[in-house]
């Protein structure tokens, strides 16, 4: 990454420049008269758009690409993101034209490909968490938790309950107290205990007829099985309420272990996460959500079915009609471009594959573990499935902070790791490796921080300056947030 | 096993149990209980080589009618536009897709500037001053909108018009689910907001918000100015939906004064996909910038006072805020909303009027020779963009399975998409024969004037079987046939020699 003043695209190009030709106008103009009656809606000012040429614009964004770190590009070890390798061949298909290029509004008889293909993925996605059925609707993990809010919100006024309270432990997930809160019920947190799990006599003491659900995830954002699970759900239940499963971390026990089995009502999955479609810079992802079978009249529209399987005419079908639905969470069906690739993800590891990618997922974490923790605290004692939250405590003695170790790592090559998450580890450095890497990258990697722990000791300004090998120094966030400018103004400079 | 994702070796994996001091990797699910522990293999497939399942995906393409195929009008939402080669080169860089939320600045400049970037041309397509990096689509962007109106206003009513989108309608309602509040429709006169109903429902003085479309869902150009004034003459905020390449044409909502405008990305980039990916867009005024739900990026300085991006006003979110957060949003639609950049950045501001304007002129063009050579005609007079509503005499649904014959799409039948019990009143009672006709700049005079022909042929009940087949599309060779005549008649050097001469 080289150092240079980059311009934004405004500040590139010319008047009268651009890289783009239509086709020219095959039919007449609207008629002046006609026009006429349009004047007075007519847009007066032109928008602030780019000027430039086909050349300009590309080396524009190449220029922005190498200004951006990917997995493509090095190891990514972001906690509860699950920054695997995203494969090519998902590319390739997701672009077919007869993939690409169909209108969500096409007669079915024109889309039976596409259909099949959503009722293939969303049969293995049960079979993967041994959940009854399951929507494809939700645009990303955190619309999935709302969208399992709502269907239960839903199912417990059929049951004539009023609830509030949704419970979550204090190492959860931001996502889930916010989604809570938007699906108008009232978050409770919960302590976690010494072992970093869930505490059983803290959530005993929490659940009562006035408990809607808990949201979990196992394993935990420590990356720690929740051992006493089946007690866990048990005690939910018993008061009437329904357990949630945040599948932020499923990459840990594909083929081990089940949340359906483990006894959760509904579950949703961040595809983006676990079978690898690309993250995109932030989005697009998708968040399918499972439940039980008592739950699936409130799965939300449309469904997809198939008829007349038996019969050996499958036919697949959008229903559109379902009368105890929670309704619709997002236009159109579901970010098909996107479960395509999380499909063909699973085709392509298949049952055996994707036990061996949590085991070498959790192996990988293990091992980087292991090589770490005479350097750093380790709070909470492993082993741990696919992730782990070290401490950068002792490093704060010596004025080290966890930011600049994060930073500092850039200078070895590295994104860092997810930091100050989960909030009940003080410093935390949250690392998630994937199964995509090989021992050597963690070795490196491992190096890296053991160097990083050494300076903080000794030449601790170092950390401190970092990070010297890319494109910007560390920014100030303060300023952009006191004076936010989020907008390119030609006549305002942020001075 | 190995598999080409899977770099570790058995090698390696040995090597890292002796690093453990375990003897298999069992010991490392140990503390899973037994009776949770799965004891049989997945039931999947078995995994596929990368020849095998290009060949099985090609196969469940091969089973679909792609939108190229077939010469078709669908709108309602998703539009075919033309997408610039350019696009798809900047999202297939793999520094884009394979980042995510930049949350490490230094290292996510290139991918923080190109949403900063896309935040400003949407921003000044709407006429707004600030934008969110994305949202998942129009209808969520809509129903966030709604929410940051309700805790803005305090008020638990929200009014909207018939002629919003029916699928933000239902969005808005599931989202609001939770939040104990009224929805008032206001109604229809000719397909647009009843100004006087507007009036009579705003009085109360306890409307929090009224949301709208702009082209409405009928393609209609609603009078925004009037409908800007009324609303917030009582207190209310006016959130618009709007199409943004309309905007180009069109004045924007913002200089109308509307609080939230938001909308859909998809015109401007990116493909149909089925209905997704697509890129919702979230647009305010100044006042509200620190209210607003996702992601915002924003400029700063480092600390050598060079230029650079951050995410911004965090503590608007979920993983600050916690419950309090603005909205439970994290993941959004970067790639879509950069794919948008690239389209809007190769359009220019001219090349995104003129292809306003050439959907403005085919539509135009389309209806009027329906009207001239059909007696359909269009159930609206208003003003209106790509898009309008046809009126038939028989099942739209009908006519669409005899258009599919032939390889046309004609429209989409609105029956198909929500039941008469919940259509507008006006529309009730020819509910099932109406098609929405949206024509865009893809569109050739070929295809259009194939779409008149053949509702013509159902016009006069001529039988299926006689419906002209699918035409041919001609590959455009006019400008090589006259290059070739030229050289026939020994023309073309010659006019050459002349042109050089003058």
């Amino acid at each position: 990454m080289k150092q240079e003043a980059f311009p934004l695209i405004f500040e590139r190009g010319g008047k009268g420049r651009r890289a783009f030709k239509l086709p020219s106008l095959d039919v007449p103009e609207v008629e002046a008269r006609e026009k006429e009656r349009y004047s007075a809606y007519f847009r007066t000012e032109a928008p602030l758009l780019p000027e430039v040429s086909e050349p300009e614009l590309i080396r524009h964004y190449t220029g922005l690409s190498n200004r951006n770190f990917g997995v493509d590009t090095g190891f990514y070890p972001l906690g509860s993101c699950t920054m695997k390798y995203n494969p090519k061949i998902n590319e390739k298909i997701a672009r077919l034209p007869g993939l690409t290029d169909l209108h969500p509004y096409q007669p079915e008889e024109t889309v039976q490909g596409a259909l099949k293909l959503m009722y293939e993925l969303k049969t293995m996605l049960a079979e993967i968490t041994g959940m009854d059925d399951f929507t494809l609707q939700p645009a990303a993990g955190s619309h999935g938790e709302f969208t399992g809010l709502l269907i239960i919100r839903a199912a417990l006024e059929a049951e004539g309950k009023k609830r509030r309270k949704v419970i979550a432990p204090d190492s959860a997930h931001g996502t889930n107290p916010a989604s809570v809160s938007m699906a108008g019920f009232e978050a409770v947190s919960i302590p976690s205990d010494e072992r970093g799990r869930v505490d059983l006599r803290a959530l005993k003491d929490a659940l009562d007829d006035d408990t809607a659900a808990l949201m979990l995830t196992n394993p935990n954002t420590l990356g720690l099985f929740e051992s006493d699970i089946v007690e866990i759900v048990e005690a939910v239940h018993a008061v009437g309420a329904y357990v949630y499963y945040d599948g932020a971390n499923l990459n840990a026990i594909m083929g081990k272990s089940r949340p359906g089995d483990m006894g959760f009502d509904v579950v949703h999955l961040n595809v983006h996460k676990t079978f690898s479609t690309p993250h995109g810079g932030g989005g697009p992802g998708a968040g399918p959500v499972g439940v039980k079978a008592h739950l699936t009249p409130y799965l939300p529209l449309p469904r997809i079915e198939r008829e007349g399987a038996e019969k050996g005419e499958a036919r697949y079908t959008l229903i559109y009609n379902a009368p105890k639905s929670i309704g619709r969470v997002r236009g159109f069906a579901f970010s098909f471009g996107v479960l395509v690739r999380a499909y063909s993800y699973i085709r392509a590891l298949g049952g055996k594959g994707l036990k061996q990618v949590s085991e070498d997922a959790v192996l990988n974490a293990n091992y980087l573990l292991s090589r770490l923790k005479e350097a750093y605290d380790l709070p909470y004692p492993g082993p741990v499935k696919h992730e782990f939250v070290l401490s950068g405590s002792r490093q704060k003695a010596h004025g080290v902070r966890t930011l600049d170790i994060a930073k500092r790592l850039m200078d070895f090559g590295f994104h860092p790791p997810t930091i100050y998450f989960p909030l009940i580890v003080e410093e935390a450095l949250m690392i998630e490796p994937t199964e995509t890497e090989t021992k050597e990258t963690l070795d490196a990697f491992a190096e890296a921080l053991l160097t990083i722990a050494r300076e903080a000791a000794t030449t601790p300004e170092v950390v401190k300056g970092a990070p010297q090998s890319t494109p910007v120094g560390r920014l100030d966030e303060a300023l952009a947030a006191r004076k936010p400018v989020v907008v390119y103004r030609p006549d305002k400079e942020r001075s | 096993m190995t598999h080409p994702y899977l770099p570790l070796t058995d090698a390696d994996r040995q090597a890292m149990f002796e690093a453990l001091g375990i003897s298999d990797i069992s010991q490392l699910f140990a503390d899973i209980p037994d009776d949770v522990r799965l004891k049989r293999d997945l039931h999947l497939p078995e995994g596929l080589s990368e020849a095998e399942l290009l060949k099985t995906l090609q196969a469940f393409a091969q089973k679909n009618r792609s939108t190229e195929s077939l010469i078709h009008f669908l709108g309602a939402g998703a539009y075919d536009h033309i997408i610039p080669a350019v696009v798809d080169a900047v999202i297939a860089r793999s520094e884009f897709y394979t980042a995510y939320t930049p949350y490490q600045p230094e290292l996510s400049q290139g991918g923080l500037q190109a949403m900063f970037e896309f935040q400003t041309m949407i921003a000044s397509l709407t006429g707004m001053d600030a934008a969110t990096s994305s949202h998942y689509d129009a209808h969520t962007a809509l129903a966030e909108a709604t929410l940051l109106s309700l805790r803005e206003s305090k008020r638990k009513k929200i009014a909207l018009s018939p002629a919003l989108h029916p699928e933000s309608r239902s969005v808005v309602r599931a989202y609001t689910a939770g939040w104990d509040v009224d929805m008032v429709h206001v109604p229809l006169r000719g397909g647009m907001i009843d100004l006087d109903a507007l009036e009579a429902t705003l009085k109360g003085g306890d409307i929090s918000a009224l949301l709208i479309q702009y082209p409405n869902f009928f393609g209609l150009i609603e009078p925004l100015d009037k409908i800007a004034t009324l609303t917030q003459g009582y207190g209310s905020h006016l959130i618009v939906m709007s199409n943004p390449l309309s905007l180009a044409l069109f004045q924007s909502p913002g200089a109308y004064g509307a609080d939230i405008v938001c909308g859909d990305m998809q015109p401007l980039g990116i493909p149909l996909n089925f209905g997704g990916p697509y890129a919702g867009y979230f647009t305010v005024k100044e006042r509200w910038l620190r209210k607003v739900p996702g992601r915002i990026v924003g400029e700063t300085r480092d600390e050598r006072g060079r230029r650079g991006y951050v995410l911004t006003l965090q503590t608007r979110e979920q993983h600050i805020r916690r419950e309090k957060a603005t909205s439970n949003i994290t993941s959004n639609q970067a790639l879509m909303a950069l794919a948008s950049a690239v389209a809007m950045s190769a359009f220019g501001p001219e090349g995104l009027r003129e292809m306003a304007e050439q959907n403005f002129h085919k539509a135009h063009y389309t209806l009027a020779a329906i009207e001239a050579q059909t007696p359909y005609r269009r159930v609206y007079d208003g003003l209106f963009f790509n898009e309008f509503l046809l009126g038939l005499d028989r099942p739209a649904v009908d006519v669409e399975q005899m258009g599919l014959k032939v390889g046309l799409l004609p429209g989409l039948p609105l029956s198909r998409l929500f039941p008469k019990t919940e259509a507008p009143e006006e529309l009730a009672d020819q509910w099932e024969r109406l098609l929405l006709i949206a024509v865009t700049e893809k569109r050739t005079r070929v295809e259009i004037d194939a779409l008149v022909a053949f509702l013509k042929q159902v016009a006069n009940g001529e039988h299926e079987s006689q419906i002209k087949p699918q035409i041919e599309l001609e590959i455009n060779d006019e400008g090589w046939r006259a290059l070739k005549n030229d050289e026939a008649h020994g023309t073309s050097k010659q006019s050459d020699e002349e042109g050089q001469k003058a």
